[in-house]
């Protein structure tokens, strides 16, 4: 039932031009900075030779593009999170779902999984553009992966908390602002933390558990960190959802 | 009609709901024998789209008990539901989706089998008159055409029980008689239940009536017993719903 649900998204998602805009756009953005990176890569390159031990290009260039690129999926999430349920409360599709033999775990699992799929296939883009470099000589596979994982890993924590959002509004703008505030708390809130490493803010911040994947570090406390996140907002929207039934 | 000796396809029990301290729904009883028709009638605010989404599962009932063919839909609410087919008051539809992709979908969601949902969809599609329809995209459809895939998507699983809310909204006459077409042939071998304003809609394809004010039941009859003690369903609906001399009734915790 859940893989229903998230194919429904799928093809409601791609039958429309949002996806394609925001697909495109992303990759136009990301290739930018892959390319200007690339640029001052060659242009540093006959000094880094010198040094004993030179970052390569993995390093200089696909680490940096990983970065921005979770940025990027931190602005577009909410655009694509909003519609989730609001649109199927403003559409009075969501009587159709509760109508049907199926639960509110299924609803909202099937949800996450489609956008899920959306965002492995713009994993995949940056990716391809990464594996380009192949051409010019050997990559960092070790670290490509730890940014792939960690891409995934923190696009599924916006996944679930725009998701949640969806759920406490009927109007999908509102849904976008909010969970789009949510996300840049959490992206800022380790600034308040300045050079110190074990304050809570950091601890709490998002994108600081993203930046130990981009340098290639894989802790299970990030990784526990992400699970839980992404548990905490699906055990919520099922609830909210569940809750909006019995109050009506 | 012939009267059916059958078990009840829907039974609930003392059904009530309240928002906050409004009582919308107060001890409603209300039962469904197999090839029954029923009509659900009341003025605006009367409690007959809470009836339908409590019987749906769209809404958890505050007091009471419903059964869908046997099976209690509030302990196990998957099998109950998958004996209902529910038309809300607005047609639930994706407008992004064309006739055929979107009854596919709630075919699934009622999982029937790939096999079955072939099958299924021709039937639906033939019976509510889309067989042209079928590759056009929902939202580009008039409302009589939205309305009749709403419908197909109630009963595209054939359900036991029927749901309908107000299924006749909107539509011009020629249209209005299609649906009611459709709707009596339905009635000959399941359950439905209707919610309507449209007094001639019940006198024409109802087998019972049950009128409703304020959220209580006022009558409960068979259209039958109505014709045979003399009773027009109009000056019945009238008396119990037009009661504004009596304050005592109005609605308080």
């Amino acid at each position: 039932m859940i893989l229903v649900i998230a194919r429904k998204e799928l093809k409601i998602l791609f039958g429309s031009p949002l996806a394609w805009i925001l697909l495109a756009l992303v990759q136009l953005v990301l290739a930018w900075i892959f390319l200007a990176h690339l640029d001052t890569f060659l242009q540093i390159q006959p000094q880094l030779v010198r040094i004993a031990n030179p970052p390569g290009a993995t390093e200089t260039i696909i680490a940096p593009v990983f970065a921005m690129a979770a940025i990027v999926l931190l602005m577009i999430t909410p655009l694509l999170t909003a519609r989730l349920i609001a649109e199927e409360r403003r559409n009075h599709t969501m009587t159709f779902l509760i109508s049907a033999p199926i639960s509110m775990i299924d609803i909202v699992l099937g949800k996450f999984l489609g956008l899920m799929v959306f965002f492995s296939i713009m994993i995949m883009l940056v990716v391809m553009l990464s594996m380009s470099l192949l051409a010019g000589g050997p990559l960092d596979f070790g670290l490509l992966l730890s940014n792939v994982a960690g891409l995934f890993l923190i696009a599924a924590c916006f996944a679930s908390l725009g998701l949640y959002f969806s759920c406490l509004s009927a109007h999908p703008a509102i849904a976008a602002a909010g969970a789009l505030g949510a996300l840049l708390i959490l992206w800022v809130l380790d600034i308040a933390a300045g050079d110190d490493k074990d304050s809570v803010t950091r601890d709490l911040s998002l994108l600081a558990h993203y930046e130990n994947f981009n340098r290639g570090m894989i802790d299970t406390f990030d990784l526990a960190y992400f699970s839980l996140f992404v548990l905490v907002f699906l055990v919520l929207s099922i609830r909210r959802l569940d809750k909006e039934r019995l109050r009506g | 009609m012939t009267e059916q000796i059958a078990s009840p396809t829907i039974s609930a029990r003392s059904l009530s709901r309240y928002f906050g301290n409004r009582v919308a729904v107060r001890e409603i009883n209300l039962e469904l024998k197999h090839g029954e028709i029923l009509g659900l009638l009341g003025p605006n605010g009367a409690g007959k789209t809470t009836i339908m989404r409590m019987l749906t599962g769209n809404l958890a009932p505050s007091a009471g008990c419903v059964e869908i063919c046997g099976i209690d839909l509030l302990d196990k609410p998957r099998d109950a539901k998958a004996c209902i087919g529910y038309l809300p008051e607005i047609p639930p539809l994706y407008r992004e989706l064309t006739v055929n992709e979107y009854l596919q979908f709630a075919a699934r969601l009622h999982r029937l089998s790939n096999a079955e949902i072939q099958f299924a969809l021709d039937r639906v599609i033939h019976r509510c008159g889309l067989d042209d329809a079928g590759k056009r995209l929902i939202g580009s459809l008039s409302k009589g055409y939205q309305q009749r895939v709403g419908i197909a998507q109630a009963i595209i699983h054939d359900p036991g029980v029927i749901i309908l809310d107000e299924p006749t909204v909107g539509l011009d006459p020629n249209q209005i008689r299609e649906i009611r077409t459709l709707i009596r042939e339905l009635g000959t071998e399941r359950s439905v239940i209707l919610s309507t304003h449209l007094l001639p809609e019940v006198e024409s394809i109802c087998d019972r009536v049950q009128i409703m004010h304020k959220g209580s039941t006022v009558l409960s009859d068979s259209l039958n017993n109505l014709k045979q003690k003399g009773i027009s369903l109009e000056e019945t609906f009238m008396q119990f719903t037009m009661d504004t001399e009596n304050p005592k009734s109005s609605s308080s915790p």
